[in-house]
């Protein structure tokens, strides 16, 4: 029986030695993934379920590869919601899931919070959040810190940039959550009206917040000024339709990372983005491909950290296994 | 005739008359005959012994939501007004947003016999300010006040169109009724669902900055100059718009505002811990507590003590409750989903006494502000006063019994509270109206 507090639904509940733990084991799983017989029975006789309210590829498709390749039986179930739904459906939805003997059910809902509501009314049933809302998305920010700690070391007083749509961005929520417990210093920059206002003197904000640490700067040149990761954030095309935008050229050519506007980075600095990508918009073509981009390795480490991930909450059951 | 009834040797508190000390009190029929040091008990009379309680006017509510007619699923006439009763209310004004809305003389007759036949207590109308509640156009003000509205609203809504507001206030400078306005600017409150605040931005919900408020209650308070009307602000939630109040009162404008139960006792940060003096920041599973889902939504520390600065200094007149009774599918969703707000009539006196316990605001304050507060926008010197010859509106209250506030034993169909488990210290142990013991 899994215990239900193995929930993975933010990293604020973890401690960074736990993090470490993931990366610890997500090497390993690199290790199963890079092999020729990709294939494990860590999770032999479990269901996982992906149950996505929203669309996605990378993260549906990276948590169904490594579900699989731990030799758990995965289902995708891809619910379109649209606003008006009632959240009672996902309630409903989510008992029959738990029902038909889900042990792990992998979430992604429009709605902040969906996760916990969740975990409130399934007891039998571990739920790992991939993404909900604006509000987190802690196995992307797990797999960002992975790959960034491979390239640059100890996190700790390095500046890591996030640039653009912070106030929509459950990435850099995540992120700040996680990177504030080994001391990273963190920057935000982007336009004002995509800024969560406490964001901009995050000083204010009570003692011991985790958002706390956190420094805003206004121009892109020097907050990639001196910078060891720097990473765009997608911009979404309704930001410019919803009037928080003049225009998506404009953004471009004040907020696009540009080889250009790189210059003043670290030069051992790497370009990272969570993706899908708006090539020309947040980010150039020749950043995405280019040299310092480690776009790619963000994809292949998201899989080796979601088994880590899927091993860590059936760890009790792996260990009777054994 | 009925039996007599008898309360004997309670602490009378009357703001009216600025009573507060021990009487008996003889009820006969619906109103009170006598009040004196001493009563002489007789045999016929049904005694109640108020020894160690307060006897105080009943309470009236200038604004809930008794949902009859079309959402009896989530409160009606007789729940509602069963559930003012165990709060201590006597009279509670219903507001206008059923299904259909009470925007004609004829649906506002039917509540009006509805409430004859099922309330518990009184229930004054507010009308809707415009037809359906749509904002375009005036209802027949003239006709409705004839037939009983205490004054008019589209709450749940703004009155939006300046103009529309404009032209309610003329009628209300007229009539001598309240415009009472939800203050929202939907443009600012977006798809808003909790205060802008770092609270909402580490939960990832959209928020409903003060301004939303502010910038309305600012034009609202430059029309009432303009006409004359009396605008009164529904459920003030933030320190700027009492500063407007304020400053409008002191130039003679004809404005008053309440402020609700929650609003002075309870902040945003609520949604992300229940123990709100946590330093912990940690999201959990009583994190995104949809029965903390109001419009206005619950504000930050700094706003509360503005609120109840406002009350003590007379900025805020009254208190009223906006409780807004929702079923169960309305708030088991996830918070963005969930109906906007909170049941709250039945723990309204018991949660802000919480602040006469604190020294934050006195007793009689608070007893004012549930009766001739009220009264006084009512234009009425028969309700919210103890008075000999005045109607038997009474409430008696045990200020030490300490309490769990359990919502499945509430009398109200709204089982939405956000303060579930808490234990409160003061409750209403009898409710009396027009000399029939309701609760």
């Amino acid at each position: 029986m899994i215990k239900s507090s193995n929930h993975i639904l933010d990293l604020d509940l973890m401690t960074a030695p736990q993090i470490e733990q993931i990366f610890n084991d997500a090497d390993e799983m690199t290790d199963i993934l890079n092999s020729d017989y990709k294939k494990t029975e860590a999770l032999k006789g479990k269901t996982v379920i992906t149950l996505f309210f929203e669309p996605s590829t990378r993260t549906r498709s990276s948590f169904e590869q490594a579900g699989k390749i731990l030799g758990a039986d995965v289902i995708n179930i891809v619910n379109s919601t649209s606003s008006s739904k009632k959240g009672e459906s996902l309630y409903n939805t989510a008992l029959t899931i738990q029902s038909i003997k889900a042990d792990v059910i992998i979430l992604r809902h429009p709605h902040s919070g969906a996760p916990y509501f969740l975990s409130k009314l399934l007891h039998k049933s571990t739920i790992i959040n991939a993404g909900d809302g604006m509000h987190a998305h802690p196995t992307q920010a797990l797999l960002d810190m992975y790959v960034m700690k491979k390239h640059i070391g100890t996190l700790k007083n390095k500046k890591i940039v996030f640039v653009g749509d912070i106030s929509h961005s459950r990435v850099v929520r995540s992120n700040i959550c996680g990177l504030s417990k080994f001391g990273a210093k963190i920057v935000i920059c982007g336009p004002q009206s995509l800024i969560p206002t406490d964001f901009l003197s995050a000083e204010n904000l009570p003692q011991n917040h985790p958002f706390k640490n956190i420094s805003f700067e206004p121009k892109l040149h020097k907050a990639i000024d001196q910078a060891d990761v720097i990473m765009p954030l997608r911009l979404q095309r309704e930001r410019q339709d919803s009037g928080l935008l003049p225009s998506l050229r404009e953004y471009a050519s004040y907020f696009g990372v540009s080889l250009h506007k790189l210059q003043n980075a670290k030069p051992n600095a790497i370009i990272m983005h969570p993706g899908p990508v708006n090539e020309g918009v947040e980010i150039d073509h020749d950043v995405v491909h280019g040299p310092n981009s480690v776009i790619q390795e963000q994809v292949e480490s998201g899989v080796a950290i979601r088994m880590a991930i899927l091993k860590s909450v059936t760890q009790n059951e792996v260990s009777k296994i054994e | 005739m009925s039996k007599k009834i008898l309360i004997q040797q309670g602490r009378l508190i009357n703001p009216y008359n600025k009573t507060d000390g021990i009487f008996d009190i003889l009820i006969q029929n619906n109103k009170i005959l006598e009040i004196s040091s001493f009563i002489e008990p007789n045999e016929t009379f049904e005694i109640i012994d108020a020894r160690n309680n307060i006897v105080v006017p009943g309470f009236i509510d200038l604004h809930c939501h008794l949902r009859e007619p079309g959402q009896e699923f989530k409160e009606t006439v007789a729940t509602g007004t069963m559930a003012a009763a165990a709060g201590g209310f006597t009279t509670v004004c219903a507001m206008p947003n059923t299904f259909p809305p009470i925007d004609s003389k004829p649906i506002l007759e039917s509540l009006t016999n509805l409430s004859k036949s099922t309330g518990a207590i009184r229930v004054l109308p507010i009308a809707a300010a415009t037809i359906k509640s749509e904002g375009k156009s005036l209802t027949e003000m003239f006709e409705l006040v004839d037939a009983g509205a205490i004054g008019f609203s589209d709450d749940g809504n703004p009155i939006y169109d300046p103009f529309i507001m404009r032209q309610a206030l003329n009628f209300s400078a007229q009539l001598k009724v309240p415009i009472i306005n939800h203050c929202e600017v939907p443009e600012l409150s977006k798809n808003g669902v909790m205060n802008e605040s770092w609270v909402s931005t580490q939960l990832g919900l959209p928020g409903i900055p003060n301004s939303a408020e502010e910038s309305m209650v600012s034009r609202d308070i430059l029309l009432s100059k303009l006409t004359g009307g009396h605008i009164h602000i529904a459920h003030v939630s933030t320190s700027g718009s009492v500063n407007l109040i304020r400053q409008a009162k002191k130039e003679g404008v004809n404005i008053t505002c309440e402020v609700t139960p929650h609003h002075l006792t309870l902040t945003d940060s609520i949604i992300l811990n229940k123990d709100s003096s946590s330093q912990d920041f940690v999201i959990s599973n009583d994190s995104y507590d949809t029965r903390a889902k109001v419009n206005p939504p619950l504000r930050t520390s700094s706003d509360v003590d503005s609120l109840i600065e406002a009350l003590n200094d007379g900025t805020i007149d009254i208190i009223a409750t906006d409780h807004a009774p929702h079923s169960d599918i309305d708030k088991i969703c996830t918070f963005s989903e969930a109906a906007f707000g909170i049941s709250n009539i039945e723990t309204a006196f018991s949660s802000i006494y919480q602040l006469v316990i604190n020294n934050q605001i006195s007793l009689t304050k608070l007893i004012e502000s549930l009766t001739i507060g009220p009264a006084k926008i009512l234009g009425s010197h028969q309700y919210g006063n103890l008075d000999q010859g005045n109607f038997a509106d009474i409430t008696i209250i045990d200020l030490n019994k300490q309490w769990e506030v359990n919502p499945a034993e509430f009398l109200s169909k709204g089982k939405n509270s956000p303060i579930d488990g808490s234990t409160l210290t003061s409750k209403v142990v009898k409710t009396i109206y027009q000399g029939k013991i309701v609760i």
